[in-house]
């Protein structure tokens, strides 16, 4: 225990020392977050979207169809009832839902005018902000193409109404995205970094001579990390709360859960890249594109995982940064509990399993 | 005793360590000699169980570093070839994490260490990287011994240090053997090889001859002659043309002559370079080092 506590004393010494870990550590996650405020956006496809039909008429048919047929939507369900609207989006089935009320074809026809209802989950606020635009543009069409019996100008009012997410932030889909690119730089590339510098320097040679069992020096290495993430993890929910105004919709306790199980799985990562590298360079090199570039483009940090060719999309399966995303935005925005996160929970148990397998099993007690 | 039976070790078609057999008595202080790339990292590597031979058999007091490696390792004191130690470190941070890792403390065996720690004992908040090379070795000594090892295995610990210091480490060495310490050290300085109790003499791999070093100054046994000159490519060229020549070769300022036959005198030599008509300050018959032996052997 003795043997364990010196050596985690060791590496905080070694971390503090180094201006560079500081800046990397702690002012770097600030710094970012203030620049993601402002996020990329691209076009959509095939975006999973419900109808929710109460005239089921001719026109409600016709726009439908128009809908279906651009390209922009893929309908993946008619729902029968409001209530269902909701868990729809919880689940994340659906990424918006299109509300015709009753008698719209009647109304339409009548009175020259109708109602339509947009609701979108804005907990991803491009992709909601797009698919409403879209749809506007595909029924306002669809109206100026009706021959109305009173000769006035038809028009079709439709109101939007954002789900989660009212006010649009995009820094509200940036931040899930940036812990989890945080905790991966944290967790996974300094971890990786820190045992490989200590192959390199030749004191991992002194350090496996010595009684230092395998575990405790993995141990050694990953308890100061973690703390360090933890630290991290709150400085980025207090600046999105406190600066950003972000929601916490759902429990405090079970975002901070689900966030240090993201933290491990980065560190068994971590920990994986070091049996596999041999020196720092590659750690880094290891760490930058087998890790950051997909947490970034691959996760549906950036680009929506809906847009990505098929290929790709099944690849984004196997990011963590995925699932992690996927799960604090239920928590945090969506207010959801355990019961619509535990296949997250799940997944992600299961890559920090897989990944401490193949490190104690590929773990080298000697050299070469 | 350490006993170490046909030791090889391949790296893909290299072979690092080429069937070594050799006897190291408890308490010797005992020298691997050779230049670059004789495989003497490798072997001594094979001995405290950081790598696995290819082939061959090392027993350490009876406890085999392939099977038996977590208790060899307790008992190994080990400075490998690069500084090891954590620069970032200061000298006493150094010291006390390792006391820690190997469950002890610097108090407790601070007389083992303290011939060697006192000298950079005031430096002792001096980042281990702000040392000189002499003073980092004390420090990677005093760490290599913090733990009282039965076996202490060297890696070329005098490499970039400046004589000064190499003279003290090895005076050190010494004096640590009187406490029983069985010392392995590899270097490839010759002029060490005379310090050691032992040497095995290394190169390609191979031990060419293990012997006490008079024993290995001995095996020399042709007359050989120190030549001072100007003009030492000229004069190689000319002794080498010699029929007598058996070898010539550049030793340190001057040139080493070794003539074939045995009555052969320091007037014979000069009067030949004479003939040759190259310039010369003085030609002395000197008694072989152990160096002049290992190029003889390295002939095969």
């Amino acid at each position: 225990m003795k043997q364990l506590q010196a050596f985690i004393r060791k590496e905080f010494k070694h971390i503090f020392r180094d201006g560079l870990t500081v800046l990397i550590l702690f002012v770097m996650p600030i710094a970012q977050l203030l620049i993601f405020g402002y996020v990329v956006s691209t076009e959509m496809r095939d975006a999973h979207i419900g109808i929710l039909d109460h005239a089921r008429d001719e026109a409600t048919r016709e726009i439908t169809r128009r809908m279906a047929a651009s390209g922009y939507f893929k309908i993946d369900a008619m729902l029968s009832s409001e209530a269902q609207i909701e868990p729809a989006f919880r689940q994340g089935r659906l990424k918006m839902v299109v509300v015709f009320e009753p008698g719209f074809s009647q109304r339409l026809q009548k009175d020259g005018t109708a109602s339509v209802q947009l609701l979108a989950d804005a907990s991803d606020a491009n992709t909601a902000q797009l698919l409403t635009g879209y749809s506007n543009g595909i029924i306002q069409k669809f109206a100026m193409e009706q021959n109305v019996a009173s000769g006035a100008m038809p028009s079709i009012h439709t109101q939007v109404r954002m789900f989660y997410n009212e006010a649009l932030k995009g820094v509200f889909m940036s931040v899930p995205g940036l812990m989890a690119m945080i905790l991966m730089i944290v967790s996974a590339m300094m971890t990786s970094i820190s045992i490989t510098r200590e192959k390199e320097f030749g004191s991992m040679e002194v350090l496996l001579i010595s009684p230092l069992k395998p575990w405790q020096i993995i141990v050694g290495k990953v308890i100061p990390y973690l703390l360090l993430a933890f630290v991290n993890i709150l400085t980025i929910l207090s600046m999105s709360y406190w600066v950003f105004q972000m929601p916490v919709n759902g429990s405090l306790a079970l975002l901070l859960g689900v966030s240090t199980l993201f933290t491990l799985v980065a560190l068994s990562l971590g920990i994986f890249i070091s049996t596999v590298a041999s020196n720092q360079m590659v750690a880094m090199f290891i760490s930058m594109f087998a890790l950051m570039l997909p947490t970034i483009l691959l996760s549906g940090f950036i680009y929506p995982i809906e847009n990505m060719p098929w290929a790709l999309q099944v690849l984004s399966n196997i990011m963590p940064p995925k699932w992690f995303i996927i799960a604090i935005k239920r928590i945090m925005l969506q207010g959801g509990g355990m019961e619509y996160i535990w296949k997250e929970v799940l997944i992600l148990s299961g890559f920090v399993v897989l990944f401490i397998t193949l490190s104690v099993k590929r773990f080298n007690v000697r050299i070469g | 005793m350490i006993t170490i039976h046909q030791l090889t070790k391949q790296f893909g078609p290299v072979t690092a360590v080429d069937r070594v057999s050799l006897t190291v008595n408890g308490g010797e202080l005992f020298g691997f000699i050779g230049p670059d790339g004789a495989g003497k990292t490798t072997l001594l590597r094979m001995v405290n169980s950081l790598m696995l031979p290819t082939s061959g058999e090392v027993s350490l007091w009876g406890l085999n570093p392939v099977t038996d490696y977590k208790q060899v390792r307790t008992m190994i004191g080990y400075m490998p070839g690069k500084f090891s130690l954590y620069l970032d470190l200061t000298v006493e941070e150094n010291l006390q994490f390792f006391a820690s890792v190997f469950g002890t403390t610097v108090a407790e065996n601070y007389h083992l260490i303290a011939d060697i720690y006192s000298h950079i004992e005031l430096f002792k908040h001096r980042k281990a990287g702000q040392l000189s090379g002499g003073m980092k070795q004390k420090l990677a000594l005093s760490c290599a011994l913090i733990h009282k090892p039965r076996l202490l295995i060297l890696d070329e610990p005098t490499t970039g240090v400046d004589a000064v210091s190499r003279g003290e480490f090895w005076e050190m060495l010494r004096k640590l053997k009187h406490s029983g310490i069985t010392i392995l050290v590899s270097t490839p300085y010759m002029d060490e090889a005379a310090l050691c109790d032992r040497v095995a003499l290394m190169q390609n791999g191979n031990v060419l001859q293990v012997d006490t070093p008079i024993g290995i100054t001995q095996g020399f046994t042709r007359p050989l002659f120190a030549i001072r000159t100007q003009h030492r490519h000229e004069a190689l060229q000319s002794l080498r043309g010699w029929e007598y020549v058996h070898k010539v070769y550049p030793y340190g300022e001057t040139l080493h002559y070794i003539d074939h036959r045995q009555g052969v005198t320091v007037d014979d030599i000069e009067a030949y370079l004479s003939v040759c008509g190259i310039a010369h300050q003085g030609v002395q018959r000197v008694a072989p080092g152990i160096e002049d032996r290992f190029m003889e052997l390295m002939d095969g």
